[in-house]
């Protein structure tokens, strides 16, 4: 794992992947995890060559003639990216085999919002994933549409306010709750699957490491505040996913070949009452006479999956499925 | 030696693929284009060639690939039909607007709805307009030949843009003909090494592709594509040249049919062309003075060589086979708004035929001949060729 050190001297030499002139919000968790990500990889000696769907982070970072991206990037378009990449991934294992390239130290990493991930772009990843291309994938999980000012996902959770699941008169919102989705990667099995939040650095960039060393697909899904729609104050992006952490409903953990792992397990924990109400897209629902109803089921919930998570790594501790890709 | 082979066209296009041998090729099989992938598959899994195989789930994916695979500067290929190309339309104009030399040969087949998997050229004529040049091949030979050249034209500097290679669904992919197959070296020569300027795997180098382009740019982009399209109709007939050399085979914009001393001509594209050649030769063994018109290049559209070749005919019979519904038929409207600036325009007639596999006969050709010699043509009447009506 790259230390403090080493990055922080990597810094003072060297150029950022993810650099200045972006247009994202002030506050934003988004480019935490551009910065992060290419970070990581270039103090570890390797070179990042990027792909980003369609989202927050691509329209604010690439206003043609401009671009924030100091590393070679690649956008096609929203559902893409994984399949994007892994073109490019296989251009690379072509060229190298025909000793039309010699540069052994570059690393695939694909960005992509919930947008692009959850709903649109499921398929392209999965297909990415099956397939065993070796690549990074980053999702920057800001449970909705909020490019294009706050539609509902298949992340969006449940009783939180957006445009078009409006917490209103008669409905609460939306009433589904979010998709598993690093389990859903996890499905597929050959792969490195885990969840980081902004609030958790070093986890990301420990995460980070194992995925970039991991020869086939990785993928981290990564809590990142919009603090425009969450109607959070601008700086406390970070401390909403710590919160996010202590009260269960974002759990740290990986999945490796079949190995469940709890990478961060508080010692207590916190009622989700204290997440929810600190954030203002959830004002409406509290206002509404079935809010600690839905509270109430939501409580359940990660408690729930908490203790699956443990039993998890219980039973799979040392037990790989899969030894190859 | 060119050695001749006898096969079903599909094989004459992966055979063009294995001389290639692109670093990478993504495609997502899809009926009647699928032979052409599996014979592919089977070179890689016998290493044959050593190009990366990429069986994506889709071909939405398929596009995708190619355009992160091609942006990385590698060679890339794929090959689709009918539905799967309406699924990369999206990224189909995606690739065009990167300026990437995507190779795809099209298998035409009828667009869904309702489902059908037999020729038409209604999944060409949907992306018409997406910045892709555009070959129209009547037999093996031809999509053979064509797929070779589009490589050729897609890679100069000054063009820069993806190449579609039409062949008829099932008639020419599945039908069994002989071909004259180059030596591998000759095609290897011909189609040289791809360096491009800007690839992702340049890390010293990095570009972005792909950036939003608002409205203080996005108009220029495409008016460079334009021009790219017009740098293609330009350097398209040094391609013909230097094919002719490799294989003694001349090709132009438009084949041209018996049309010397014709006063009635025929157009038409892809393999049907063959059988309008049979009619022609019957009608001139009648003494009628009857061509033929076949365009081997649909984009860019080659107006200049259609003004020439229509220009003072007395009547020109345009066959379709594809509907633009509400509108004129989309090669007709090519041909009648050509003639708006000709000296003496003929006559003219708009056929459509042969949709979701229709079965075009001799007879039929002949049909819209005849209403060419009697004098019976309207140019605001769109006619069908083998229609219960």
């Amino acid at each position: 794992m790259p230390n403090i050190r080493d990055i922080v001297g990597y810094v003072e030499t060297h150029d950022w992947g993810f650099t200045q002139g972006h247009r994202l919000c002030p506050g934003c968790n988004a480019p935490m995890v551009a910065n992060w990500a290419t970070l990581a990889a270039k103090s570890m000696g390797y070179e990042p060559v990027v792909a980003a769907a369609t989202g927050c982070l691509e329209v604010s970072s690439t206003i043609y003639p401009f671009t924030s991206w100091n590393v070679p990037y690649i956008h096609n378009a929203f559902e893409n990216v994984a399949a994007t990449i892994s073109g490019a991934e296989s251009a690379y294992r072509s060229l190298l085999n025909r000793g039309k390239i010699k540069n052994d130290k570059i690393k695939f990493i694909a960005f992509a919002g919930d947008g692009g991930t959850y709903d649109i772009g499921l398929q392209a990843l999965s297909g990415a994933i099956e397939r065993g291309h070796d690549f990074v994938y980053i999702l920057y999980d800001n449970e909705g549409y909020m490019n294009t000012g706050n539609q509902r996902s298949g992340s969006t959770p449940p009783g939180a306010d957006s445009t078009t699941a409006p917490v209103g008169k008669s409905i609460s919102g939306k009433l589904q709750l979010k998709k598993s989705i690093v389990d859903i990667v996890a499905g597929h099995e050959g792969v490195y699957a885990a969840t980081a939040a902004t609030a958790e650095p070093w986890d990301f960039m420990r995460k980070m490491q194992t995925a970039l060393e991991f020869k086939g697909p990785s993928f981290i899904a990564m809590l990142a505040p919009c603090v425009r729609f969450w109607r959070i104050p601008d700086d406390s992006g970070p401390e909403v996913t710590k919160l996010a952490i202590e009260t269960k409903y974002w759990p740290l953990w990986e999945y490796n070949m079949g190995v469940y792992k709890v990478t961060k397990k508080p010692k207590t924990f916190k009622p989700i009452k204290d997440y929810v109400t600190k954030l203002g897209r959830y004002s409406k629902l509290m206002k509404r006479p079935d809010a600690n109803e839905i509270l109430e089921e939501l409580q359940n919930y990660v408690d729930a999956k908490w203790d699956r998570l443990l039993a998890l790594e219980e039973i799979s501790k040392d037990k790989p499925i899969r030894t190859k890709i | 030696m060119p050695v001749k082979l006898t096969v079903t066209g599909a094989a004459a296009v992966a055979h063009a693929m294995r001389q290639i041998n692109p670093d990478v090729v993504a495609a997502y099989p899809i009926t009647p284009q699928t032979p052409i992938v599996e014979y592919y598959a089977g070179f890689v899994s016998d290493g044959i060639v050593d190009t990366v195989m990429v069986p994506v789930e889709s071909e939405h994916s398929a596009m995708s690939a190619v355009v992160g695979s091609a942006a990385s500067g590698a060679r890339t290929m794929t090959a689709t039909a009918a539905n799967g190309l309406a699924l990369m339309a999206e990224i189909v104009y995606i690739a065009a607007s990167y300026r990437l030399p995507i190779v795809m040969p099209i298998v035409n087949r009828a667009l869904s709805g309702p489902i059908n998997i037999h020729c038409d050229h209604s999944d060409a004529m949907m992306v018409r307009d997406s910045g892709w040049i555009q070959f129209f091949t009547e037999n093996h030979q031809e999509a053979y030949d064509f797929t070779i050249m589009a490589t050729k034209l897609a890679e100069k500097e000054n063009v820069l843009l993806p190449v579609m290679v039409n062949l008829d669904g099932f008639i020419t992919s599945h039908g069994v003909e002989s071909f004259e197959m180059l030596d591998d070296e000759v095609v290897k020569e011909f189609v040289g090494s791809w360096n491009p300027k800007y690839s992702l795997l340049n890390t010293k180098n990095p570009v972005t592709y792909g950036p939003l382009d608002l409205f203080d740019y996005y108009f220029e982009h495409h008016r460079q594509q334009e021009e790219a399209m017009k740098n293609a109709y330009k350097e398209l007939p040094g391609v013909f040249e230097e094919f002719e050399k490799i294989s003694g085979r001349r090709y132009d914009f438009l084949d041209l049919y018996k049309v010397d001393d014709a006063d009635y001509i025929m157009i038409v594209m892809n393999s049907t062309a063959s059988t309008a050649k049979y009619v022609v030769d019957q009608l001139r063994e009648e003494g009628q003075k009857v061509g033929l018109v076949k365009p081997q290049v649909f984009t860019p559209f080659p107006k200049k060589e259609f003004q020439q070749v229509l220009n003072g005919r007395k009547g020109v019979v345009v066959l379709d086979r594809a509907m633009s519904f509400g509108k004129e038929a989309p090669l007709y409207s090519l041909v009648k708004s050509s003639l708006y600036e000709v000296a003496s325009r003929p006559s003219l007639g708009s056929y459509v035929y042969g949709l979701g596999g229709r079965d075009t006969t001799p007879e039929m050709i002949r049909e819209a001949f005849e209403d060419a010699l009697q004098g019976n043509l309207i140019a605001d009447e769109q006619r069908y060729l083998g229609l219960r009506e």
